[in-house]
């Protein structure tokens, strides 16, 4: 986490973060609003600190002979990391406690509701972010790209999915959306869709 | 190797309940999703019928189960929690009642082998005496196919 402490590191990794695509030293430099060779090498420090991954390919667009070499990419790094100081350990509480609650086949959804984020003046975006949700638009549908609770979501998925969906519920229905359970491969298992406009 | 699966659940109305209908409504769509899903194998159906919910192997005639074959745990996995099927398994206690015992079992199998409701009980059987194992496990216990063949 040191490493982010540098607010234009920080500017960089925010929006490689943010993107759905793999990120150009130019696009990360224009984005943070500073030069080409200082973006690369804060980029170079966050890759050799896991990160965020690089990847070599030939920009869009350009294939063949004469094409130029491979010009290098960046995005989030797969890894997943957890700091607190002093050492806390939530994940494993988290799994007995998930381990438990099914085999009691307990449902958490009321108390899931009532932990959700509300918008408190916000919009929805800058609500699901504060929370770690990475929300992008696809057509009507808010998605979203990170699940908070991605480890516990691998073991115990109708309970932590079902958890989530209850969790967004609240906040969905605040913006005028409704939460639904529309998962795939990579992403979040909640969608927050937009009414379905009814013609009479 | 492929990855056989079986899980079980018992009923808390007759299938021809209105109080089932949610599930026996989208028992055609979800099972046409599975059978269109990458990595599927076979799927456990009943004579004369599309589905297996006319297998009724256990002395309760309530409990239905579910049998498949899948290339690997990824597809299963993608498929039960990573597509239309999850908001199903979401919403199973609106049908399915809370067993308290373990109800799934993965194994793996010989390619081409189809297995019989027997032997997927007899894995069921042996994940609840043992504990997950090379022959009998769970998704989150899982194991690789070499350490199955031994």
């Amino acid at each position: 986490m040191a490493l982010l402490q540098d607010p234009v590191r920080r500017r960089l990794y925010d929006h490689v973060a943010a993107q759905r695509h793999d990120v150009s030293r130019n696009e990360a430099a224009e984005a943070a609003g500073i030069q080409r060779t200082l973006a690369a090498f804060h980029l170079d420090k966050m890759v050799e600190g896991g990160l965020l991954d690089a990847v070599f390919r030939r920009p869009e667009g350009r294939s063949g002979p004469g094409a130029g070499r491979p010009a290098k990419y960046y995005r989030r790094a797969a890894g997943e990391f957890a700091v607190s100081l002093p050492p806390r350990d939530y994940v494993t509480a988290a799994e007995v406690l998930a381990e438990v609650v099914e085999k009691a086949g307990l449902d958490p959804s009321d108390a899931a509701r009532a932990a959700g984020p509300v918008l408190g003046g916000r919009d929805l975006f800058e609500a699901l972010a504060g929370r770690g949700y990475e929300p992008y638009e696809d057509g009507d549908a808010l998605r979203l790209r990170n699940c908070p609770f991605h480890r516990l979501a691998e073991d115990f998925p109708p309970l932590v999915c079902g958890m989530n969906l209850a969790l967004l519920e609240g906040v969905a229905a605040e913006a005028g959306r409704e939460a639904r359970m529309d998962p795939a491969p990579g992403r979040c298992c909640v969608a927050l869709l937009k009414p379905m406009k009814i013609d009479i | 190797m492929h990855l056989a699966q079986l899980n079980i659940g018992r009923l808390s109305a007759p299938l021809d309940s209105p109080l089932s209908a949610g599930f026996a409504d989208a028992l055609e769509e979800i099972n046409a999703l599975a059978d269109g899903a990458p990595g599927f194998v076979w799927r456990l159906v009943g004579e004369g019928g599309g589905d297996a919910t006319s297998v009724r192997p256990y002395d309760d005639p309530d409990v239905l189960v579910n049998m498949s074959v899948w290339e690997s745990r990824e597809t299963l996995f993608d498929y039960v929690y990573r597509s239309a099927h999850m908001e199903y398994v979401r919403r199973r206690r609106e049908w399915f009642q809370h067993l308290g015992e373990v109800i799934s079992v993965l194994w793996w199998v010989p390619e081409g082998h189809v297995p019989t409701v027997a032997e997927a009980k007899e894995r069921l059987e042996h994940l609840r005496a043992h504990g997950p194992s090379p022959e009998a496990f769970t998704f989150r216990k899982a194991f690789e196919p070499r350490e199955a063949a031994t």
